[in-house]
């Protein structure tokens, strides 16, 4: 009988097994890629608001404290969204007639909030708490990013878990003195920057990030690494 | 009437069901062969059957594994490969956009994210429990008891806990209508306004022929209203009804002093309490029930030496009070009142003593009054609430001659406003309705056509009133009968006052604007003293002015709210002294079956029939759901042939048989009959509230209705009743048997004797202490305790006193409220798929006809050495570093591994979408701390893991530990009796720390090695010596 297959069909159904592999793991690395990309994460992408709310103009421009509007940053879970009251506070004055600023208008006299489109939507499983953060010496920049550079508010980070951990894994790389927690100019300590900072009552002076972190890790009373990476702080 | 399977087409119809024989003659026999298991929580367990070796050893009771809905075999595969080829790309989701919604102007004191509490107070049926509403953008989402208050001192009820799902409720009325058409307020208003003042209108009228008919309320601004409404149609009357009233309390007042007055015990100075049929320990329908059950119970909880108070309980149906008792005496109802009048003229009471008493009774009468009069000034006798007035004289004749009044009870005037005997009250309407003297009936609250006395008639005399107005927060079987109905709001909604059972009152201030605009009972009236429109706000706040008019108002007003109760208001003491000596002749005693009607331990009345968490709540001791029983004796079961199972293979949850019992003037109901251990017997006790023709998804088809049979002449004792035995079978959802463990000892138990010569008597079994040599101990377990990160600065316990546990199951519901855990329905409950993460175990020991009972909350336990977490194949359940077992809702795939290695079995599974995601109204009453879950999640207690984080980092941000009693659970929270104690155990100055190194603590299951941070301290009984065994029988 005659063969049905030429010799070399044999290479190619040794190197289609290998194929297979690697078309697996191509299609596992792709999704893996696709998984971790600003698609899904919406990194980078600046949704579109009733109001073209420029942090550039507000912050960096006016110089306007992020506590500002974000009010119970400090003390609760949630950093709060500013009442139509607190745009009017000062549009109430400036920019009265805008068009751009039609909505806030409209909200103030009818009674309507504002429909804001959320920037960083964490899922519903997980229990962030801005509070504990900024009590720690977590500055707004480490998850939010350079703010007061965004016209348009985008998500910096991904939020994902891995991203969490890398820090709560090693908040030492992170930490920045209380004081600095606001500070969108702040620059980790170089040997030409110092930072100083207050440790057990004397001031002192860091050249380097993780010799300040571990001293503000011991400061500000951090808990363990196992602490704060044990499932119940975040999910419950 | 007949079980209602054959409309669920997944449900194993009752027909199908072969009940299997097991004689009481092979209980009494496996007992007196010492063979069963010392304590045992079923009669099947007693008698060791093998359908109870198979509920045993299943993680589920049978058909819960089982794939019985009515999707074939190929349709579920083809759905698996489905859901397998997509469940790799879940992970790839876009999240769905989200938005948020500022305030326009946020209010002062709003923290976006943190929750403000407020004190309010929840009116129940003529008297008020104080509360501290939380609320999340003023969205009330979970109550608690006001600490500050005495009626509460932080603890809360059931019902308390419970009705804030009835605030939620989607099936609330919702519309208002005329004639069933809808209508609004205006077009009332102006009927109203019509019907007043018009030409030959009810001004007119001197208010001839209006009516009002309401429950009791202890609202002093509705009684001030009342008032002015009466002034202004001086013939126009109010009428009172409740179908769970105080009409023999009222009538043995009256019978004892001449006239209506309230007792308030002092359970802290009473050494021996003797209760009479009084259900003073689970009952909300004993007022004061929170603050006594806490006063009784310091007196048990061995804190300070060795003393500790006895009680005393002969009772007519089984209670949690009754099973908490040192001695319990079963009585059929009519002979309570024979033993008490025994006990009265033994104690030098008076009152003339009819009747024989049997052996047993005698020993019992004779022990007791010789404690009693050695207790002088130190003991307290307790009547109950549904015995004769001759036992309420009785009880208060014999605290007056051993000189207890002034020391361990006091007398007020009633805190119900213008007190008066319901069944009275109701009767005299419903002749005037009869007689045409009723033109316009006004009724708030209340469900009359449904509850009212059945002789009485009252949907055909209601026929002959020309306008007929309700108020209602349900449309219900009343409601047919109206022409308007007006939606009531909810008292979370509305201003209102109340008081509480000293007379303390309390402002109830609303938490929430009404979700369907609904008024309340002080809108209501205003409309008829020409203040139509006025808010209720400023309606309660007239009166408290009307009360304050001196000095500085605002003050005494905010401090009032604030604070939630107005200082210095608990009514005076009375002066009185009971007299016995003229009592009516005891009624005689039917040679036939006696039957007590009783309120359900969980639906009450039926006002909470469509109350989910309550309809799935065990009742405390048949612990059936969804459902009323009639509950008998296991003797009578057999006796008139119910035999307890007829096939081996089966068990008593399933279903039982149905029992008729007629009563001499042939009314009859039909009713699935329960063989309670400690039961009378020749009586049915049969619980009201069920049963409804008109309520909403959650209450319909549930039950039966005892209402059709209870007749206003005898109102919770009927004598000389029939069973008829029905070969038909209801299908019953009961949890007694579910999460069994064996013939083990859970429960430790001593008496004070036994204790005081052998603290250690929890641990007398070296078998059953943990068999662990500290860190040497080999295991396959990490060793968390020599590890450098673990349990270094909390360590998170429990002790729970199974001493102070009174059964209520307050726990359970406030659980449920707290952790958003769903309910599940009568179907999945009988498969064993329950959600409550506590549950309360209830052992009997001896003999079924009077045994002991004991009651055992079991939560998840946060083993060290945890069996879920090394057996969870994705990292679901994890140990954390203070020593939970952490539960990760959104990694658990559903293996149930975890659930099948817990020892415990305090694990519970989705195994649908339990969970609501779509009524918009259920969504505002979350816990928006704890995750919702979904479909195929393990869920399980986490030690309110929220209020953990929550309090440490309240801490954290103030640079200081977390202070002792700073977190407590919610189970720990309600509870009355502080039988939950919850801690720090590193930090050994905490109060769980020290419970837990006490002589009495002990561990369950301590022989598996899992060192449970949850810990029980062993129960001490304190029984008179003089009696001999801790039971009587009768």
């Amino acid at each position: 009988m005659a063969q049905i297959f030429h010799r070399s069909a044999n290479t190619l159904a040794r190197a289609s097994i290998l194929g297979v592999v690697l078309l697996l793991s191509a299609v596992g690395a792709a999704l893996m890629k696709f998984q971790r990309s600003p698609y899904v994460t919406a990194q980078h992408i600046a949704p579109e608001q009733p109001v073209p709310f420029s942090h550039q103009h507000h912050a960096a421009g006016l110089g306007l404290d992020c506590r500002y509007c974000h009010t119970s940053v400090e003390e609760s879970s949630f950093a709060g969204i500013p009442p139509t009251k607190t745009c009017m506070n000062c549009h109430a004055q400036i920019w009265t007639n805008a068009p751009m600023l039609a909505p806030v208008r409209y909200s103030f006299s009818s009674g309507q909030s504002l429909q804001w489109t959320r920037v960083h939507d964490l899922p519903d499983f997980v229990y962030f708490n801005h509070s504990i953060h900024i009590n720690k010496g977590v500055g707004c920049y480490s998850c939010h990013g350079q703010v007061d550079a965004m016209p348009l508010m985008y998500e910096e980070n991904t939020l994902q878990m891995e991203w969490c951990l890398n820090c709560h894994r090693e908040p030492e790389k992170f930490l920045r003195p209380k004081n600095e927690v606001f500070n969108m100019k702040y620059q980790q300590p170089t040997p030409e920057a110092p930072v100083a900072v207050m440790i057990g009552g004397k001031k002192e002076s860091f050249t380097d990030q993780l010799v300040l972190g571990t001293a503000l890790r011991k400061e500000y009373h951090l808990r363990t690494e196992q602490d704060i990476t044990s499932c119940s702080t975040c999910h419950r | 009437m007949s079980n209602n399977s054959d409309i669920k087409p997944n449900l194993i119809s009752a027909s199908e069901i072969k009940p299997a024989s097991m004689e009481l003659e092979t209980v009494r026999k496996k007992l007196a062969e010492a063979k069963g298991p010392k304590y045992w929580r079923t009669l099947e367990e007693l008698a060791d059957q093998e359908a109870f070796g198979e509920l045993l050893e299943r993680e589920f009771p049978r058909q819960a594994s089982e794939w019985v809905d009515p999707v074939s075999r190929r349709g579920f595969l083809k759905l698996a490969g489905a859901s397998m080829a997509l469940a790799g790309l879940a992970g790839c989701t876009r999240q769905p956009l989200e938005q948020i919604l500022p305030y326009v102007r946020q209010p002062e004191q709003l923290v976006p994210g943190k929750p403000i509490f407020y004190a309010t107070a929840m009116p129940f049926h003529g008297h008020a429990l104080p509360l501290l509403v939380e609320t999340h953008e003023f969205r009330p989402t979970k109550i608690e008891g006001n600490p500050l208050h005495t009626a509460s001192m932080g603890a809360t009820d059931l019902f308390a806990q419970a009705s804030i799902l009835n605030l939620y409720d989607p099936d609330r009325s919702t519309t208002l209508t005329y004639m069933g058409e809808l209508r609004s307020w205006g077009d009332f208003a102006m009927a109203v306004n019509s019907m007043i003042n018009d030409k030959d209108g009810l001004k007119a009228k001197q208010g001839a022929g209006l009516r009002f008919l309401t429950g009791a309320v202890s609202s002093p601004t509705f009684g001030w209203q009342m008032k002015a409404v009466q002034q202004a149609f001086p013939q126009s009357k109010w009428h009172r009804w409740d179908p769970v009233n105080r009409d023999n309390m009222r009538a043995g007042s009256k019978l004892a002093f001449g006239g209506y007055y309230d007792p308030v015990y002092k359970f802290e100075n009473a050494a021996v309490v003797v209760s009479l049929d009084a259900d003073f320990l689970s009952g909300a329908w004993f007022p004061g029930f929170v603050r006594y059950a806490r006063d009784f119970m310091r007196g048990r909880k061995l804190e300070n030496g060795d003393q500790m108070n006895r009680l005393y309980v002969a009772e007519s149906a089984p209670s949690t009070t009754g099973a908490k008792a040192d001695h319990r005496l079963v009585l059929r109802p009519s002979e309570v009142e024979t033993v008490a009048r025994v006990l009265a003229a033994k104690v030098g009471a008076g009152g003339a003593a009819v009747g024989s008493l049997s052996a047993d009774q005698q020993k019992f009468v004779d022990a007791v009054a010789a404690d009693l009069t050695e207790h002088k000034g130190k003991c307290l006798v307790v009547p109950g609430e549904f015995q004769s007035p001759a036992v309420y004289a009785l009880a208060q004749a014999m605290n007056g001659a051993l000189g207890n009044v002034g020391q361990t009870v006091t007398y007020i005037d009633p805190v119900e406003v213008d007190a008066v005997e319901h069944g009275q009250s109701i009767k005299e309407l419903i002749a005037d309705m009869n007689a045409g003297k009723v033109d316009t009936l006004v009724i708030i609250g209340g469900n009359p056509a449904y509850n009212a006395p059945v002789d009485l008639d009252f949907v055909s005399a209601v026929d002959k009133v020309k306008l007929r107005i309700q108020f209602s927060s349900y449309k219900n079987e009343t409601t047919d009968q109206m022409h308007w109905h007006v939606p009531e709001a909810h008292y979370l909604e509305a201003w209102s006052d109340a008081r509480s059972y000293d007379g303390t009152a309390s402002v109830i201030q609303p938490m929430i604007m009404p979700l369907y605009d609904g008024k309340n009972l002080h809108e209501v009236l205003a409309m008829f003293t020409d203040q139509p429109g006025t808010s209720s706000h400023d309606l309660v706040q007239t009166y408290w002015k009307s009360q304050h008019p001196t000095g500085d108002f605002e003050t005494f007003w905010r401090t009032s709210v604030h604070d939630g109760f107005v200082a210095n208001t608990a009514s005076p003491a009375k002066q009185l002294s009971a007299k016995a000596g003229s009592l009516p002749a005891p009624a005689a005693a039917g040679s036939e079956v006696e039957v007590s009607f009783r309120p359900d331990p969980t639906i009450y009345d039926g006002s909470f029939i469509n109350n989910a968490w309550l309809q799935e709540t065990p009742k405390p001791l048949s612990r059936n759901t969804w459902d009323n029983v009639a509950m008998i004796s296991p003797a009578m079961a057999k006796a008139w042939g119910l035999y307890l199972l007829e096939n081996e293979n089966d068990h008593q949850s399933d279903a039982q048989r149905i029992i008729e019992i007629v009563f001499p003037d042939g009314r009859k109901v039909e009713a699935p009959y329960w063989p309670q251990p400690g039961h009378p017997d020749n009586a049915v006790t049969l619980f009201l509230g069920y049963g409804q023709s008109k309520t909403g998804r959650v209450g319909t088809g549930t039950g039966y209705n005892a209402y059709k049979v209870r007749p206003s002449n005898t109102q919770y004792i009927a004598s000389s009743a029939k069973i008829n035995v029905t070969n038909r079978f209801w299908d019953i959802a009961v949890t007694q048997g579910h999460f069994s463990m064996d013939d083990r000892e859970p429960v430790k138990v001593a008496t004070l004797e036994e204790f005081i010569q052998n603290k250690n008597f929890a641990h007398e079994h070296p078998e059953e202490e943990p068999k662990d040599n500290g860190d040497k101990q080999e295991s396959l377990y990490p060793n968390y305790k020599t590890s450098e990160s673990f349990y270094q600065k909390y360590a998170w316990g429990m002790s729970i006193d199974l001493n102070s546990c009174v059964g209520c199951q307050a726990c359970a519901v406030a659980c449920q409220a707290e952790n958003n855990i769903s309910v599940v329905g009568k179907e999945q409950v009988q498969r064993g798929r329950e959600m409550q993460w506590i549950r309360i175990d209830s052992y009997y020991e001896g003999d079924p006809a009077n045994p002991s009972v004991y009651f055992q909350p079991v939560p998840c336990m946060q083993c060290e050495n945890a069996p879920c977490e090394p057996v969870c194949p994705v990292g679901a359940t994890t140990h954390s570093t203070e020593g939970l077992n952490d539960m990760v809702y959104n990694r658990c795939v559903g293996t149930r591994y975890c659930s099948n290695n817990c020892p415990y079995k305090v694990r519970r599974f989705n195994f649908f979408l339990f969970a609501d995601y779509d009524t918009p109204s259920l969504k505002l009453g979350r816990n928006p701390d704890v995750t919702v879950r979904s479909r195929g999640v393990m869920e399980k207690c986490t030690y309110c893991v929220q209020r953990i984080t929550q309090a440490r980092i309240a801490s954290e941000k103030e640079d200081r530990d977390v202070r002792d009693g700073e977190i407590k659970t919610a189970c720990e929270q309600v509870c009355p009796t502080g039988a939950i104690t919850f801690g720090d155990i590193n930090n050994k100055n905490s109060a769980v720390a020290k419970l837990k190194s006490g002589p009495r603590r002990y561990d369950l299951l301590a022989e598996l090695n899992t060192r449970p941070r949850t810990t029980y301290v062993a129960a001490v009984r304190n029984p008179n010596p003089k009696l001999a065994s801790g039971t009587e029988k009768t």
